[in-house]
């Protein structure tokens, strides 16, 4: 059963199946976690979708000269954290982000000097995790809890993980938060579609691999009216790879040799 | 020989009773944490290890510190260690069994603790740090419980003994290496990255635990018909004496790379902890304290005249083991977390939740300190009497 349900999350990452399934498939965890009601489990939804989004390396580069203020970032937090049940800690200890924004000081601490460029002093820059190509975090996972998809993309199982936050120290962009208490209260308006989280796992921006599954494009992406381009990094005709020819990007510390997959236009 | 641990005066039962409360306190603080989470204590997004973590890691060293008697026992055939060895390796398992419970008070889903050996994943160093520690557990019950029992019938231990003798050797050595291995190895955490981490651990490990193994025979002397003797006591004083020098060079050497290379994700951390980074400096005071500390140990250790008077000697072991908890039971991990990975600084204290919990953990290493203690001194003095 166990096995079924990662066989199960990994294939969601490749093949289509509304996440609402997801609860169904995998019984009582997911059902119990997102509160819907348990349905007769059909297994036939394992068969792929045939609209699903798929890609050899998912990757993303984000035009920061289109995402200038606070606001103009804000509905693309709001449409990721909405939709992923991210609760809304009080405690800013206990925050949970999967995407946020930081000063270009934060995000490109090693590139930091007195004489920046003003408006990149003050852009905010968009954050989330990098899905890296050589992933710190999937190697230190005592678990396998997180664990690389074929298409790169990160992921986590929320069930498995047993909560050491090996994964937390081992990400050098702080792009994972850890559940220090019941998030369930903190959230605003649960999205039944999606399961909420218990407390003491780990959690992380998923590249919204349960969108790309049913063809649909990131919940930021979509937000961002064209601000961020997602695609295909090893498909030389993707749009992806137009944009990364056609200007010049930085990745956050190339220098780890982690393989970052989020390109900034700056 | 469990019995012997039941034949004991009324102080006995009053340190162990106390220990009892003591740990049920803790317990009761643990079942607090279960229900709510691990949002009771000082953690946060950003220094997501803290206590737990740092008590595991120095306690470690304190257990790996064992092998300093057996190794010139059955390696050097050095026979005064003989009459200790016992201590040394029921030390190691008193300080085990609070590393596998530190782990076990800092899991989020500590139900699902298993998971590390129903999906083994080889890439972990945790992985390998639940099968050495394990290991070196089990080794050092086996051969402390075997040899004591052969000692108490008056016959030599068997022989099948002898090669998990020589095993818990390098094991002692690959608790600690491999503990430092889970932070020397990860990217964006300049404090930890760096190849001098597992033998600076060692080296403050060979001086935490010898110097604890000392006042704890000093007390064994006083308190029981048990004399673990004089020659022993010094000769143990001579390792820390070497062992906390080399921690302190090791240490320096650390210092040299961070500040003269001066490269800022090496310079903050120690910055952060020594001077305080942002006008934030918790652990300040602490820092120079441990530093104060080691140096105080070293000058009363290395000077023969101060070493031998046991008094001294003792109060020398004290600042050794108090320095060396310190740095790695307070800096070194939350050190690793500040600044963050995206430079910020966000500091760490334990709360009054998360320090009941910790006792709680050292009560239970305690009592089973005591037990086992309780048992070797028993089967000496009878031996001796």
């Amino acid at each position: 059963m166990k096995r079924n349900r990662r066989e199960f999350l990994k294939l969601a990452g490749i093949t289509a199946a509304s996440a609402s399934v997801i609860g169904v498939t995998s019984g009582l965890t997911i059902a119990e976690a997102s509160g819907s009601g348990a349905a007769k489990p059909d297994t036939t939804i394992l068969a792929k979708n045939k609209k699903a989004l798929t890609a050899k390396r998912w990757g993303m580069v984000i035009d920061t000269r289109k995402l200038q203020t606070a606001s103009d970032i804000e509905p693309l937090i709001a449409a990721c954290h909405k939709i992923h049940n991210v609760p809304e800690m009080t405690n800013k200890n206990h925050e949970i982000k999967w995407v946020w924004e930081e000063e270009f000081k934060h995000v490109f601490a090693e590139q930091e000097h007195e004489l920046v460029n003003e408006r990149l002093r003050h852009l905010p820059f968009l954050v989330l995790c990098n899905h890296c190509k050589n992933p710190p975090c999937v190697k230190a996972c005592p678990t396998q809890a997180t664990f690389q998809t074929k298409e790169g993309i990160v992921m986590m199982d929320f069930h498995r993980c047993i909560g050491c936050r090996f994964c937390m120290a081992a990400c050098p962009y702080g792009s994972r938060s850890f559940n220090f208490k019941d998030p369930r209260p903190f959230i605003k308006e649960t999205n039944k579609e999606f399961p909420t989280r218990m407390k003491g796992v780990v959690e992380k921006c998923n590249f919204c691999a349960e969108r790309l599954a049913v063809g649909k494009q990131p919940a930021c992406v979509e937000a961002s009216e064209g601000a961020i381009v997602f695609g295909d990094l090893d498909d030389s005709q993707s749009e992806v790879r137009k944009v990364l020819n056609d200007n010049y990007t930085i990745r956050r510390k190339p220098a780890l040799g982690t393989g970052a997959s989020i390109y900034y236009i700056v | 020989m469990l019995e012997l641990a039941l034949k004991g005066s009324k102080k006995f039962y009053g340190w162990l009773i106390a220990l009892l409360v003591m740990a049920g306190i803790g317990f009761a603080f643990y079942v607090w944490q279960f229900n709510f989470g691990l949002g009771i204590t000082g953690m946060s997004r950003d220094v997501s290890w803290g206590f737990y973590i740092a008590q595991f890691t120095f306690l470690v060293g304190v257990a790996a510190g064992g092998v300093m008697v057996v190794l010139p026992y059955y390696l050097h055939n050095y026979k005064a260690f003989g009459k200790i060895t016992i201590l040394g390796e029921f030390l190691a398992v008193a300080s085990l069994t609070m590393c596998m419970l530190f782990i076990i008070v800092d899991l989020g889903q500590p139900v699902r603790i298993l998971n590390v050996w129903l999906h083994p994943t080889p890439h972990s160093v945790l992985f390998w740090d639940t099968l050495v520690l394990n290991g070196y557990l089990l080794l050092n019950i086996v051969v402390g419980w075997k040899v004591l029992e052969a000692e108490r019938n008056g016959v030599h231990y068997k022989s099948w003994l002898k090669p998990l003798i020589y095993i818990s050797i390098p094991f002692a050595v690959s608790i600690h290496t491999v503990t430092a291995f889970l932070y020397c190895g990860l990217p964006g955490r300049g404090f930890w990255m760096t190849a001098i981490l597992a033998p600076r651990f060692l080296a403050s490990a060979f001086a935490a635990g010898p110097s604890l193994l000392i006042l704890l025979c000093l007390f064994v002397r006083k308190a029981t018909n048990f004399d673990p003797g004089r020659e022993q006591i010094q000769s143990l004083a001579k390792i820390v004496a070497y062992a906390i020098c080399l921690n302190l060079f090791f240490f320096l050497c650390e210092v040299f790379v961070a500040l003269y290379s001066g490269i800022p994700e090496h310079i903050d951390h120690i910055k952060y902890l020594f001077y305080g980074l942002h006008g934030h400096g918790l652990l300040v005071p602490w820092m120079w304290t441990s530093m104060g500390l080691m140096v105080v140990g070293i000058i009363l250790l290395v000077n023969p005249g101060t070493r031998r008077n046991e008094g001294v000697l003792a109060a020398a072991c004290v600042a050794v083991f108090t320095g060396t908890w310190i740095d790695k039971g307070l800096g070194m991990i939350s050190g690793g977390f500040i600044p963050s990975p995206l430079h910020h600084v966000t500091e760490y204290a334990p709360t009054f939740p998360e320090i009941m919990v910790t006792l709680g953990v050292y009560a239970i290493g305690a009592i089973v300190l005591t037990i086992l203690f309780k048992i070797a001194i028993s089967v000496k003095e009878e031996i001796n009497g």
